[in-house]
């Protein structure tokens, strides 16, 4: 059995649609000095790094290697890992596997990403078959918008539901000052935005962000030293389900996420999410996610959720806030999106939310989503578990 | 310094081919698509499932396949899209043409879908459940353009 590890502290970047003014080292030194600031940690604390982004869309490899300034990992055992939208998360249970390890104490996450480098969609396509996939797909917002049409079609679900979901989150991130997207929007703007793949219009879709984050994490003994308030983590599951895109099984809901959130809710005990879970931080790239993934992670029934938004129970002051932080619809720094889940969950339970802090939160979920449908889950608590 | 004054160095034009591997499945798939317009697919011999395009394993039984079965061109729609924003086709570097439907068909004994180009762009006309035909181009390549696309059909 592993050590119990918890998050004492996170950093993050003003995420932007481009900062001309860093190259990556220096993007990715702002993220790391700020978790060292919130931790009151030095360099001499951590004992290893896990860092992570999406090569092809800066089109430079290695950046375990080309990084170790910024990162501080000079010297520092140092290792890289990328799983595609998912790359934020896997970070982070990279950081907690090494923490839990026995064999280092404290342990920097790093996730990062400078979208305005590249075209997003087209390095998005590089990461699919080139015989079977590439030739016809148009990367994350064609998948997604596949998925929503059968959505739509099953539970007769509408573009104004979905429209909802933008709303909220948009509406969250005013929020939040590292927020990339901080202006509220309506339904109406949702609507009348312009299409981009049928059903899935501007206002639907994630943006494409410049930004890092970094998160520490510690094992028991020393976590309580850092902080007075951890975020233990409590479990974390991964799902992928198949491998080229038309094996998709063409019915609504996101089944790896299904299935990961099963086993953290068996391994922690949780049985009504909706109740017992005070507040979500979700990999949500679009609209329709927000309806049609909520039930996947069984906060309602099938072709329910749309309910759940208009009554406002994932609105702040609900019965369960999804995304206080704007989520993803509002910054999406593609290899550190799913890292800023993690650290918001974990600012969520550690009371340093600030302006978007959900009150007393004891438990928070984040997830991580990639490309055509695989899932990470990481749960965390006030208590020690 | 102001925004205007951070440089960019742009990558240029150059390229960087690859070569990669179809493989034994894959070309028998590509080649009869090419000499004779056919659709092959591959059973699982243990949980029975058809799978288009052939592969060596059935992942959910991982047990390798042999049996490859004739598919008749033509499906049901599964899932859609029409897309309407353009952006750098990897393939050829230059920006994909749009509008363009974009369509998961289930051919008719097969249990997954095939993702590929649909002829029709008009949202509006394109429903989950409609009958659609694959279109072959006169000049075939052994590659999965060979398909030029797949248009909607009333049976």
């Amino acid at each position: 059995m592993g050590k119990r590890v918890a998050i004492v502290g996170s950093g993050q970047t003003y995420h932007k649609s481009a900062r001309l003014d860093v190259n990556g080292i220096e993007l990715i030194h702002e993220a790391v000095t700020r978790a060292l600031e919130d931790t009151q940690l030095t360099l001499k604390d951590i004992d290893a790094v896990v860092i992570g982004n999406m090569d092809h869309f800066e089109g430079i490899n290695y950046v375990d290697t080309w990084s170790v300034d910024g990162a501080g990992a000079c010297l520092k055992p140092i290792f890289k890992v990328t799983t595609g939208g998912t790359t934020g998360s896997t970070v982070a249970m990279a950081g907690y596997y090494t923490a839990a390890s026995g064999l280092f104490d404290t342990v920097l996450a790093i996730g990062w990403e400078k979208n305005s480098e590249s075209d997003t969609t087209g390095a998005i396509i590089t990461a699919f078959d080139p015989i079977w996939d590439r030739p016809a797909f148009a990367g994350a917002v064609a998948g997604l918008a596949v998925e929503a049409s059968v959505y739509m079609h099953q539970y007769g679900v509408t573009e104004k539901d979905a429209a909802r979901v933008s709303v909220r989150d948009r509406r969250h991130a005013t929020k939040n000052p590292h927020a990339h997207l901080r202006g509220e929007i309506s339904v109406d703007d949702v609507l009348n935005s312009p299409m981009l793949s049928y059903p899935i219009k501007l206002l639907d879709m994630c943006p494409r962000t410049d930004g890092a984050c970094a998160v520490i994490f510690a094992a028991e003994g020393r976590a309580e030293k850092i902080t007075d308030k951890p975020a233990w983590v409590w479990a974390t599951a991964t799902r992928h389900n198949y491998v080229y895109i038309g094996d998709w099984e063409p019915t609504a809901g996101l089944k790896t996420l299904e299935s990961a959130s099963r086993e953290v809710y068996q391994k922690v005990g949780i049985r009504e999410p909706l109740k017992e879970i005070d507040v979500m931080e979700l990999y949500l790239p679009y609209s329709f996610a927000g309806l049609s993934w909520i039930e996947s992670l069984g906060l309602c029934g099938k072709g329910e959720a749309p309910r759940l938004l208009w009554d406002g129970v994932t609105d702040m002051g609900g019965e369960l806030p999804i995304n206080p932080s704007g989520g993803v619809i509002s910054c999406n720094p593609i290899g550190a999106t799913a890292l800023i889940r993690v650290a918001e969950a974990a600012m969520q339970i550690q009371g340093k939310a600030e302006q978007h802090q959900v009150p007393d939160v004891k438990v928070a979920l984040a997830t991580g989503f990639g490309g055509c449908f695989w899932s990470d889950i990481m749960i965390m608590g006030k208590q020690i578990k | 310094m102001e925004k205007k004054d951070y440089l960019t160095i742009s990558s240029g034009d150059q390229a960087q081919p690859f070569e990669w591997s179809v493989g034994r499945y894959g070309s028998r798939f590509l080649t009869e698509l090419r000499d004779h317009k056919k659709i092959l697919g591959i059973k699982c011999p243990s949980c029975g499932k058809v799978y288009v395009p052939p592969r060596k394993v059935c992942g959910r039984c991982f047990v390798e396949m042999s049996e490859f079965v004739e598919l008749p061109p033509r499906g049901t729609l599964a899932a859609f899209s029409v897309l309407m924003f353009s952006f750098v086709d990897p393939e050829t570097g230059k920006e994909r043409p749009v509008p363009y439907g974009y369509g998961y068909v289930k051919f008719d004994g097969a249990d997954n879908t095939f993702p590929h180009f649909l002829e029709e762009t008009d949202w509006k006309k394109i429903k989950i459940g409609q009958r659609v035909e694959a279109v072959f181009e006169e000049k075939r390549r052994g590659h999965l353009l060979d398909i030029k696309h797949f248009r909607i059909i009333s049976e």
